[in-house]
């Protein structure tokens, strides 16, 4: 992963644009991880069998702890006094920034497992790749998360291999999801003026960078769990600018009626 | 005065995990620093996992505890670098995990970043000592844990994982 070695990043000595820049990164890594590790808690007391239910659930909580942490530091480099509660309950659709692939309903569990895949094939080489940002906080976000990704990817790949070789009704289900999600796998390597910002500044790598580490998995476990590896060359974006399905509206709704309803509740 | 930070750490040893009460904080290696000046008391402290659900539980219990012991002006931040790490346990501490029937973690390996398919460990039940268990999953009743079930004695029982 190339990134340029640059001295630690001094976030308070950063021009204005770059700043920005970096409150949209931030916003971008907590997003993807707050909706995916919401859409993953649905599962909790519906899981397909005990362990399963506690699995998800599991990663879950990892995934809302990053996020958690991301927008923590997103607040800061904003600075005008957002917390990680304000950005999670108090901002729009349109204002939040996530790929649209972790916001789709989580369907049945072969479709929230093929998502879940896709999406730890990507970031657990994220995660390691900032690791090395000039960016110290988020690269102990990233440290951190690395360790957690080992086991998630090995979890929901273990799943693709025990649905995908499974039986006739596993097959079919978990391919028909992974033909469905497949457009929306693009958008995890799209890369815009934040990412080439990012680069420079050596805090994060240029996300087509994955692509081919991504593919090296995909196509491994696709392959062994005798699943067909779509050939659409169609992907959707606009979820890092605010372009949304109508599923994260609804989704949203559920999880901000809490905090909006009281607002600065504490229990 | 200020507090020599030895016996802030003893202190310190009244604060259980509250999910792993068999082990107090200094010992599972949460308590990271302790600085301590003439007005002021400092604790940094570091989440196992991203998503701890017990790291405020813990924060407010340092807190209480110093307080009851009389430590004025009590701060406790969370640090994320460097990453907690099992290795941090004691021997003392694993052995309190096994105690209270958790098998302990063996040392973390270097692994491939990416590595699917894992060669199954005998994992030691910590119930009847034997090394005839299966895993049941890398996800258990904690983050911080995985479910095995031992052949021998034919119960259930938690792993901490080594992480």
């Amino acid at each position: 992963m190339t990134m340029n070695t640059v001295p630690e990043l001094d976030v308070a000595a950063l021009a204005l644009d770059d700043r920005t820049a970096l409150f949209e990164y931030l916003l971008r890594i907590g997003d993807d991880r707050l909706v995916l590790g919401h859409r993953l808690s649905e599962w909790c007391g519906h899981g397909p069998i005990l362990e399963e239910d506690i699995a998800l659930g599991n990663i879950a909580l990892d995934l809302l702890g990053q996020a958690t942490r991301a927008l923590e530091l997103a607040g800061e480099t904003e600075g005008a006094g957002r917390n990680a509660d304000a950005l999670a309950y108090f901002r729009e659709t349109v204002q939040f920034r996530n790929v649209q692939l972790v916001e789709l309903p989580r369907g049945d569990f072969g479709y929230t497992i093929a998502r879940q895949f896709f999406f730890d094939a990507f970031s657990i080489y994220l995660m390691d790749a900032l690791q090395r940002s000039t960016h110290a906080e988020l690269a102990a976000v990233a440290a951190k998360a690395v360790k957690e990704e080992r086991y998630h990817l090995r979890h929901s790949s273990e799943w693709m291999l025990k649905l995908g070789d499974g039986t006739e009704e596993s097959h079919d289900r978990v391919q028909r999801s992974v033909n469905e999600l497949w457009r929306f796998t693009g958008e995890l390597f799209q890369g815009d003026d934040v990412d080439e910002r990012m680069g420079r500044l050596g805090v994060a790598p240029h996300p087509s960078e994955i692509r081919p580490l991504w593919n090296n998995v995909v196509n491994d476990v696709l392959t062994r769990s005798g699943l067909a590896r779509p050939t659409e060359e169609f992907f959707v974006r606009g979820g890092r600018g605010g372009l949304h399905t109508e599923s994260l509206g609804h989704m949203l709704s559920e999880m901000q009626i809490v905090a909006r309803s009281h607002p600065g509740a504490e229990w | 005065m200020v507090m020599a930070p030895d016996s802030l750490l003893d202190i310190l040893r009244e604060v259980k995990d509250p999910e792993l009460p068999a082990l107090d904080v200094v010992e599972l290696g949460i308590v990271r620093e302790v600085h301590a000046t003439e007005d002021h008391v400092q604790i940094d402290i570091t989440p196992t996992y991203s998503g701890c659900p017990a790291i405020r539980a813990i924060e407010n219990d340092i807190v209480e505890t110093l307080t009851a012991h009389g430590v004025a002006n009590v701060t406790v931040r969370t640090v994320y670098s460097p990453a907690w790490t099992t290795d941090w346990l004691s021997a003392e501490a694993k052995e309190k995990l096994r105690a209270a029937g958790i098998a302990p973690p063996g040392p973390v390996e270097v692994e491939p970043l990416v590595m699917l398919k894992r060669a199954p460990r005998a994992v030691v039940c910590p119930y009847c000592g034997s090394s005839d268990s299966v895993e049941r999953s890398e996800f258990g009743s904690t983050a911080c844990k995985s479910i095995h079930y031992c052949n021998g004695c034919h119960q259930p029982f938690d792993r901490f994982k080594a992480l």
